[in-house]
């Protein structure tokens, strides 16, 4: 093994998911490094920024060599069979333009700005009183412990994105267990290989499966009888790109129910985590929750929810960091990694909330930017804001907590703390 | 001292701060507002979305100054470091930051100019009486002029359901910036939206009724036209007279400096203590073989005072160089434009990304076998890509993306008008003989 390919199997190995930042670091000596077969990682945040822009990357996962392999072939690729099963019609984030551009159109006319300007300010009332409720729940059980995985960072933004979308609440509990499946299932490390790993993937199929049927029955749902919310509107547009079709969207449907939560728990988790891992800050945004939103910024620079996106490939030969990624290889733009490159951040593991040039790939960059970003970051804002106002003198329990499987969405599983009392 | 209070001055004002400077700071203006931000002027404003009087810059930091607003500067003597005001004041100076910017190009006959209904702008207080005067919903706007700001002009109408006629004597709109093949994109753009575009055309005269208020308009084809309100979008003029007496590099196309913002004096030899940013420094670039390049762009104001505040305030071995790679922006039917490099320093053009007739694509401009700019309609986050390569001054055409191919990838002429800028009689001369006497001195002085 090359010590660029050693550094990435340990960087995806489960046992390092709390910290693969040494590992990373090592990587970066090389900013665009070859680690497999047809498999090149990007870890300089140059290189990044340049490729995530660079027209030759598709994003299209049929394109990339972790596509489904035949089934003559004798070792699919890691995690390709459960990309593919997550993109059997391809959503947006695993699609090329026109089509990425147009689907991406037809889904933020019901989203954002200039169309839908109000949809997610006019979540705020909803984010507070839920925030709130946890808390006075936790208060009126006379707790002075708390999961801020389970019962607080997840409640909140499943129940937003439920109800922006128009899926019903009451079967969180039904597809909470598909998505935990299907999250675990996506592993590119070397456990993926074992028997274990194996079983999750086979789970994580199934899981995503159902996922993907309960999506299109919704959907099915509301083409006969429209009602409120996204999906339902996305189907029955009579927009400049007309309606999307039952099978993207439901496609699409999976890519925003997943993305649109998942990603802020973890978020919102390691906001409290890095906040009590940093008791200055801590005391700093306690004190000043004007740079709350700032934290928020270095915590996504320093723990990017997505650390990467695995449907990547060159579709020419690119020259690039002194290496040349060949046509057709996989090309993992590697988030979390490039926003600590000295080169472009001082003292880049330094948890700073005052940072100010800031300009990191927490939420990615180029045209597969985050189209949730407006939301999440509202989310985040009010939650950790509540937190902190209310939660009297949090410590962590475990540090590290532990982590989630899953090296793309990473995440603590748990994020025990314990506190005096919750203040009103 | 800052002499000019727009986007330039203000953040040069708040560099300083950031740099450390803690002395005393002046910022003269010649409108009386607080600093504020031009870009919606032509476009949210006009529109009625935003009063005029809203679009006051964010404030980065406290700035800790003596602003002398709504009074300007009339005067620049170097040998005793001061700037004369228009009040008859004298502020002294240790270092000097010109920023003055430019001003609408008025109308070029001023009795016609001065007809009731007759607008430029640049300032919020024309935006506010062109704002009001579309309220009123003319029967027919003229807009003289079709770059940028006309064209964003002719969108505001077009949304507000105002019959437009846009005047250009190119061959089409924005060809200045972009060129004819983008003009001919943007023609059809204006055509889509219904104005009346008439191009290889110029309004040689305005005529007013009996109260003195505009009402028709004389085209250079032989046609009238009876309008209500005309926009003479002409362009700008950069506001050097200030400066007439001050033996500095002034001229047509603003104050020559180097790449470092300290501006030459009339010789082309470099001053220690007068820097210059914004829209009216004139400084060469070295992607641009090093020509002397004005950027109107909002971000080079910024960048370029980011720098210039560097550099009064640093030694010299820490001294930045200015090397912006210049980007703009526009909004217009319904389209956003952005693009970066200098465009114009171009003459081919190749379609590298999306769809034209769909009005959602990118294209690079070559000169010589090498790219310069780019622009893009509704591709705008392709625009780092771009940017790249124009930093690596890489072979144009760019190598094909991976999908969404134009139909077309050949590239052609990207026709810029020829000469592509007005440009004017010398007026500057070289005088003396002996190494000590000799000069150089403006013609206009001796006049």
């Amino acid at each position: 093994m090359t010590t660029a390919e050693t550094a990435w199997a340990e960087a995806m190995k489960f046992d390092n998911r709390a910290d693969p930042y040494p590992f990373f670091d090592e990587l970066r000596k090389t900013p665009v490094a070859r680690v497999a077969h047809d498999t090149y990682v990007v870890t300089g945040y140059r290189e990044l920024m340049a490729l995530a822009h660079d027209p030759r990357i598709s994003s299209d996962i049929s394109r990339s060599p972790l596509r489904a392999q035949p089934a003559a072939a004798p070792e699919p690729a890691a995690g390709a069979d459960h990309l593919r099963a997550y993109g059997r019609v391809q959503s947006i984030i695993m699609s090329d333009p026109p089509d990425h551009d147009r689907a991406r159109r037809q889904v933020m006319r019901h989203f954002g700005p200039p169309h839908s300007p109000d949809v997610i300010p006019k979540m705020e009332p909803d984010i507070q009183r839920l925030c709130n409720e946890l808390l006075d729940n936790a208060k009126a059980n006379g707790e002075t412990r708390l999961d801020v995985v389970n019962d607080y960072a997840y409640p909140v933004p499943v129940a937003v994105i439920c109800k922006i979308l128009g899926v019903p609440l009451k079967d969180e509990p039904t597809f909470h267990g598909w998505i935990f499946d299907f999250m675990a299932g996506l592993d590119l490390g070397p456990e993926a290989a074992t028997e274990e790993g194996q079983a999750r993937a086979q789970k994580g199929r199934e899981s995503t499966a159902a996922l993907n049927r309960y999506m299109a029955e919704l959907i099915e749902g509301y083409l006969r009888e429209p009602g409120e919310g996204l999906l339902s509107k996305l189907v029955n547009d009579d927009g400049p790109d007309g309606p999307m079709s039952p099978k993207e969207a439901t496609a699409n449907a999976m890519l925003l129910l997943v993305a649109g939560h998942d990603s802020t728990v973890n978020t919102i988790s390691h906001c409290v985590l890095m906040l009590l891992r940093n008791p200055e800050s801590f005391d700093l945004v306690r004190r000043r929750p004007e740079l709350i939103p700032r934290a928020i910024e270095e915590v996504q620079r320093l723990q990017s929810a997505v650390q990467f996106f695995p449907s990547r490939s060159a579709t020419a030969d690119i020259e690039i960091g002194g290496t040349i990624i060949p046509k057709g290889a996989a090309v993992h733009l590697m988030y979390g990694a490039a926003n600590r490159d000295p080169a472009r951040f001082p003292d880049p593991n330094h948890f700073e909330p005052e940072r100010r040039d800031n300009e990191h790939f927490g939420w990615g960059s180029g045209i597969h930017t985050c189209m949730g970003g407006p939301l999440a970051r509202l989310e985040v804002n009010l939650a950790l804001e509540t937190f902190l106002r209310r939660v009297e003198n949090p410590r962590l329990v475990v540090d590290p907590p532990p982590y989630r499987q899953s090296q793309v969405f990473r995440g603590p599983r748990h994020l025990l703390v314990d506190f005096d009392l919750i203040s009103d | 001292m800052i002499v000019g209070a727009s986007l330039a001055g203000l953040r040069a004002a708040e560099a300083l701060r950031d740099e450390g400077f803690r002395g005393p700071l002046t910022i003269i203006g010649d409108e009386p507002h607080e600093p504020y931000d031009r870009p919606p002027l032509s476009k949210q404003v006009l529109t009625g979305w935003v009063p005029a009087d809203h679009t006051k810059l964010p404030r980065t930091r406290a700035v800790d100054a003596d602003w002398r607003l709504g009074v300007a500067a009339t005067g620049l003597d170097r040998a005793n470091k001061q700037v004369l005001l228009a009040n008859g004041d004298t502020v002294p100076y240790d270092r000097l930051l010109i920023a003055t910017g430019t001003r609408a190009r008025p109308w070029f006959n001023a009795a016609e100019g001065a007809l009731d209904g007759v607008f430029t702008l640049r300032t919020c207080d024309d935006a506010a009486l062109l704002q009001a005067a579309l309220k009123a919903r003319p029967g027919r706007v003229l807009i003289v002029g079709s770059g940028f700001i006309g064209s964003e002009m002719a969108s505001v109408c077009c949304e507000l359901g105002l019959p437009v006629t846009v005047a250009e004597r190119a061959e089409a709109p924005l060809v200045g910036p972009l060129g004819g093949v983008i003009g001919e994109i943007a023609a059809k753009m204006q055509h889509d939206a219904g104005v009346d575009l008439r191009t290889g055309v110029s309004v040689e005269a305005l005529e007013g009724d009996a109260d003195g208020h505009v009402q028709r308009a004389r085209l250079s084809d032989g046609t009238t036209l009876d309008v209500d309100v005309v926009v003479a979008s002409l362009g700008s003029i950069r506001n050097v007279e200030w400066l007439d007496s001050a033996g500095l590099a002034t001229g047509f196309w603003g104050v020559g400096c180097d790449a470092g913002c300290r501006a030459f004096d009339i010789n082309g030899v470099v001053t220690d203590t007068i820097f210059v940013a914004g829209d009216i420094a004139r400084a060469p670039h070295v992607l641009y073989e090093y020509e002397f390049l004005s950027l109107e762009h909002w971000d080079n104001a910024v960048s370029g005072a980011e720098v210039a505040a560097h550099n009064m305030v640093s030694l010299e071995t820490t001294r930045r160089p200015h090397l912006p790679l210049p980007s703009f922006w526009s909004g217009q039917f319904g389209v956003n434009i952005k693009g970066v490099g200098v465009c114009s320093f171009g003459d081919e053009i190749v379609f590298t990304q999306g769809s034209i007739e769909d009005r959602r694509f990118a294209a690079a401009y070559g000169r010589r076998g090498r790219i310069v700019g780019a622009v893009t309609l509704d591709h705008g986050k392709w625009l780092p890509y771009y940017a790249a390569v124009i930093e690596r001054s890489a072979p144009c055409p760019p190598p094909p993306p991976g999908y969404d191919q134009p139909k077309d990838m050949q590239p052609l002429p990207a026709r810029f008008p020829d000469p592509r800028v007005p440009t004017e009689i010398p007026d500057v001369v070289l005088t003396g003989h002996d190494p000590t006497s000799r000069g150089a001195e403006f013609i206009s002085k001796r006049r």
